[in-house]
């Protein structure tokens, strides 16, 4: 018989019931909630007079809507300037009173964006389930555990009965082999493949990265490639488990202790996929090809390279992204053929689940020290992803080196990601971004976004536009 | 849950890949407790001229005229025709939610996300999947003739078109059964508590780590 993919065991582990018309119930281990997608679950199980099924399962915290100004910040949740984001996050609050979840509040020095809390807290870990009503819960696949995003009235229905009506998904397999570059990081790595497959090219598949590349990356870089696998349509992004795994998750609040961590981690050594396991698809990459990454228009997918051009029109492979390309050139204000280091940029955005982590500070730090940021940039913001990791940097010192050279150093939380706080573009502004989405409006009515990795973030926001990383 | 049975109405043509969620509902209407009421705000970047407010009066707003939601001869439309991936990027519900609050009940497209295809059908809105050629067609047809109307016939899993030629489409068994009776799947399975039990009694055996309180 065949082996079993990692997708194939987290599935088979959670199966609770198969019914005849291809559907099953899949149990929940982990639930994360924030305030943005819960509110109206919530409220449903009031109108149904339904308590949650299992409490310890679920964890929430808000991070959408909270201001990342420390004035802001300091006086809760009455200091929340914009009255509709302070109902919502108050709304979680007495939502988590009531029904006695376990909430770390704006307050709270472990608040903080949902993925980088889960997995800094333990309470991801290898071989559970994980859901949130958020597309970026794939990020928690980085721990070998079958995590992807939920809409609200599955929320409800997790809250409800702790599990999920799913249908299996397929299995595709990207094999990153090889050395990746100097100043190579996982947002290249993924962006390179968004590139390869397209937004489209994951859909109806979990999403496994392996090879020896990736074996290479630390688990904030396998964070920030499974986080992005939905940028590529697959709601599962996942990566074997390791040492590098272990590593992690030891010794973290959530974690297992003493007899039950040997218990758990004889267990977690089966959480790969067999060498004999059979994928539906398998997609190839040389890890030597990949250069550093920078999005031009308004896809993740219409991606280049840092020495690459914005494509002409005779590159599109059909009329469908002819059209696609047409409508963003005139989005993003750029022409066909223009170099990518010719783009002006206005502000820029360090942070978002994608690239928030200690990892990405201290990379972010590494260019920024010693340096100005170029006075042409209107704002550079940097903003950790949970209190935890503000702390962990400001202990190395990281917060002085972005104030000097003229960064914001800013509280946890989604921030400028998708702007739903006061943190936004203005329209018509360039923005080098480590976040995740480069759609129209998503970081502010009619700004222009560009994904890049932290590093190149800082590069750019020193030297006013793009430019190699590698170079400085 | 709004049940869906037998759907007759006009079809509006967005033509256009990867309609994203940001471009549904922007996110700033994400902020409401609420779960209706997104219809005025729905594609609020492409419909209006100016940048929209969450709890704000829509009706003085400026309308882009060339939206194709905007034309009189699409007003009342029930069924919206776009290209590939409809529906990627976020997982927020408000999408479907808006786009039903608008007034839509089907959706035929060549592909979905798979979130945004998910909550559609607890929403009592259909996510109907159609070959490209056969999507390119309908097109055609929809700018030929003004108040251009389709049939969704979900028990016969047809689509009727004026001409009178229908054309098959595919839908799970359990999602059309939760769509046609209207139904609340939360109920459904709580129907299998006793199996859920019996499953994290097997479980906390296998690994009592993921058990602790
Ligand atoms: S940081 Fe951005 S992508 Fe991540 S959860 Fe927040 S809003 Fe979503």
């Amino acid at each position: 018989m065949a082996g079993k993919t990692l997708y194939d065991k987290l599935w088979h582990m959670h199966l609770v019931q198969e019914r005849d018309d291809g559907t099953a119930l899949i149990y929940i281990d982990r639930h994360l909630l924030h305030e943005v997608t819960s509110p109206q679950a919530f409220e449903g199980l009031r109108l149904a007079k339904r308590q949650p099924w299992r409490l310890s399962a679920n964890l929430a915290t808000p991070d959408h809507n909270v201001p990342t100004t420390s004035l802001e910040r300091e006086s809760g949740i009455e200091g929340i300037q914009d009255p509709v984001s302070r109902i919502q996050v108050r709304t979680l609050d007495e939502n988590c009173d009531e029904f006695g979840i376990t909430e770390f509040k704006m307050q709270d020095q472990r608040q903080g964006i949902v993925h980088v809390v889960g997995p800094e807290q333990g309470a991801t870990l290898p071989g559970m389930t994980v859901v949130c009503g958020d597309s970026h819960t794939a990020t928690h696949g980085a721990f070998a555990a079958l995590a992807h995003g939920i809409g609200t009235s599955e929320v409800e229905h997790v809250l409800a009965t702790q599990c999920l009506i799913q249908r299996k998904m397929k299995n595709l397999l990207i094999r990153v082999e090889g050395e990746l570059g100097q100043g190579i990081t996982g947002k290249d790595v993924v962006l390179h493949i968004i590139g390869v497959i397209g937004t489209a090219g994951g859909n109806g598949c979990a999403m496994e990265f392996g090879g020896s590349a990736i074996r290479s990356l630390s688990m904030e870089a396998r964070m920030t490639m499974c986080n992005m696998a939905i940028e590529a349509g697959a709601r599962v992004g996942l990566v074997g488990f390791d040492e590098k795994t272990a590593e992690y998750v030891k010794g973290r609040p959530f974690a297992p202790t003493a007899e039950q961590w040997e218990q758990a981690l004889a267990a977690w050594q089966d959480l790969v996929s067999d060498d004999d396991a059979v994928f539906d698809q398998i997609v190839e990459i040389r890890a030597e090809d990949i250069q550093p990454q920078v999005t031009w228009g308004t896809s993740p997918e219409m991606v280049t390279t840092i020495n690459g051009h914005v494509p002409t029109l005779d590159e599109a492979a059909d009329d469908v992204q002819r059209m696609g390309f047409e409508r963003a050139y005139q989005y993003m204000g750029l022409t066909p053929g223009q170099k990518i280091t010719d783009i002006q940029l206005d502000r820029v955005f360090i942070g978002s689940c994608t690239n928030s982590r200690i990892e990405d500070l201290r990379a972010a730090a590494d260019v920024a020290k010693g340096r100005k940021v170029a006075s042409t940039i209107k704002q550079a913001l940097v903003v950790p992803g949970s209190g935890l990791v503000k702390a962990q940097a400001e202990q190395e010192g990281l917060d002085r080196i972005f104030v000097e050279a003229g960064f914001e150093w800013r509280e946890p939380g989604c921030s400028m990601c998708l702007a739903m706080n006061a943190d936004k573009l203005g329209n018509g502004e360039h923005c080098a971004s480590t976040s995740n989405r480069n759609f129209e409006g998503r970081q502010g009515y009619g700004g222009r976004t560009h994904l890049v990795s932290p590093a190149m973030a800082a590069a750019a926001a020193i030297a006013g536009h793009f430019v190699d990383v590698r170079a400085l | 849950m709004k049940a869906f049975t037998v759907v007759t109405g006009i079809v509006a043509p967005m033509d256009r890949a990867n309609i994203d969620t940001d471009m549904i509902i922007p996110k700033q209407f994400l902020k409401s407790i609420k779960r209706s009421g997104f219809g005025p705000n729905l594609f609020d970047e492409l419909r209006y001229l100016d940048e929209g407010q969450p709890d704000a009066d829509n009706s003085g707003r400026p309308l882009n005229p060339d939206f194709v939601l905007n034309q009189p001869r699409y007003q009342g439309a029930a069924v919206l025709l776009a290209r590939e991936n409809f529906g990627c990027g976020s997982s927020r519900e408000h999408a479907p939610w808006a786009l039903e609050d608008f007034g839509f009940r089907a959706i035929i497209a060549p592909s979905y996300a798979d979130i945004f295809y998910n909550n559609s059908f607890k929403n009592g809105l259909l996510p109907i999947v159609l070959a490209d050629e056969l999507v390119d067609q309908l097109f055609q047809e929809v700018a030929a003739s003004e108040g251009y109307q389709l049939t969704i016939d979900l028990p016969e899993q047809v689509i009727r078109k004026p001409s009178g030629e229908c054309i098959p489409f595919e839908v799970d068994a359990f999602r059309k059964h939760c769509l046609l009776n209207g139904l609340d799947d939360i109920g459904l399975t709580l129907q299998d508590a006793d199996a859920i039990r019996a499953y994290e009694v097997t479980r906390r055996q296998q690994a009592p780590w993921l058990f602790n309180e």
